[in-house]
């Protein structure tokens, strides 16, 4: 059906135009608020690709938790905005971008020539009922990995961000 | 029968390539944190887009780890910067060069 392939192809460009816009933003805010529309095109492109917990995930924990997390952060540390200076653009700018213009034509080029990938992808969809057996079944204990990996980013977090007994700074 | 996969991937490594250069050329902590989550999200993109071509659940099951894995970098990242604010003042990439002898 080209609905589906109408629909990526608009979700795509919707989320290179978002990205686009949110790394090279001045103001961090406004580069925040573009990943949110970003990632909010991401979650029906995992939708279309059969994972519909995913998609959920997507919007749950980075549109939401990651994102509103950053925009605490930038709110409460008082970020100036970068100045514009066209020769001091040029110079950060330039060998980021010609690196990633190379990798960029390599990369495609691989994807591009190789034979297998031209197939058109199948309409398939996993339910979470499904999804959340499988990995309870098959990855176990890469979960209790993941979840004692939040644990110790949890303690991390606190440990970093707390204030010291002696210090009087009111930051 | 959607699209082929090789366009999936190819968008995929356009986000990757974005967030690199997010990465590697902003010069505040907070924006180069941002372009390190970019990275993460299109490499779960391609994730999914291997699992459905394969028709194995594996690929999905990889990206619920990448989220975790996103979330909890996230948190430890934002930690160092404000801590790394406190002590310098600035989060800026430039201002940390206490070591320049």
């Amino acid at each position: 059906m080209p609905l589906y392939g109408f629909i990526f192809y608009l979700l795509g460009g919707i989320m290179l135009a978002a990205t686009l816009l949110a790394i090279t933003s001045r103001h961090i805010m406004h580069a925040i608020v573009y990943l949110i529309v970003s990632f909010f095109g991401m979650a029906p492109v995992f939708y279309l690709l059969g994972a519909p917990l995913l998609a959920l995930m997507e919007i749950i924990i980075y549109a939401g938790a990651i994102m509103v997390l950053f925009i605490f952060i930038v709110m409460m540390l008082k970020i100036e905005v970068t100045p514009a200076s066209a020769r001091g653009w040029l110079r950060q700018w330039a060998p980021a971008l010609a690196l990633t213009a190379v990798s960029a034509a390599i990369m495609i080029f691989l994807i591009w020539q190789a034979p297998a990938p031209q197939k058109v992808l199948p309409l398939a969809m996993a339910g979470p009922q499904k999804f959340g057996r499988f990995v309870y079944h098959r990855y176990w204990f890469a979960v209790e990995i993941a979840s004692f990996l939040l644990f110790v980013a949890l303690v991390g977090a606190y440990y970093l961000g707390r204030r010291e007994p002696g210090s009087e700074d009111q930051s | 029968m959607i699209v082929p996969l090789s366009h999936v991937l190819i968008l995929a490594s356009l986000l990757f390539l974005m967030g690199a250069a997010c990465a590697v050329a902003r010069r505040n902590l907070i924006m180069i944190l941002v372009g390190v989550e970019i990275m993460l999200n299109a490499a779960a993109l391609a994730l999914v887009a291997g699992s459905l071509y394969w028709g194995a659940l594996d690929g999905q099951a990889f990206v619920i780890f990448i989220f975790a894995v996103a979330a909890s970098e996230v948190a430890v990242g934002l930690a160092l910067i404000i801590y790394a604010q406190r002590r310098t003042g600035s989060v800026m990439a430039d201002d940390y060069s206490h070591l320049k002898g």
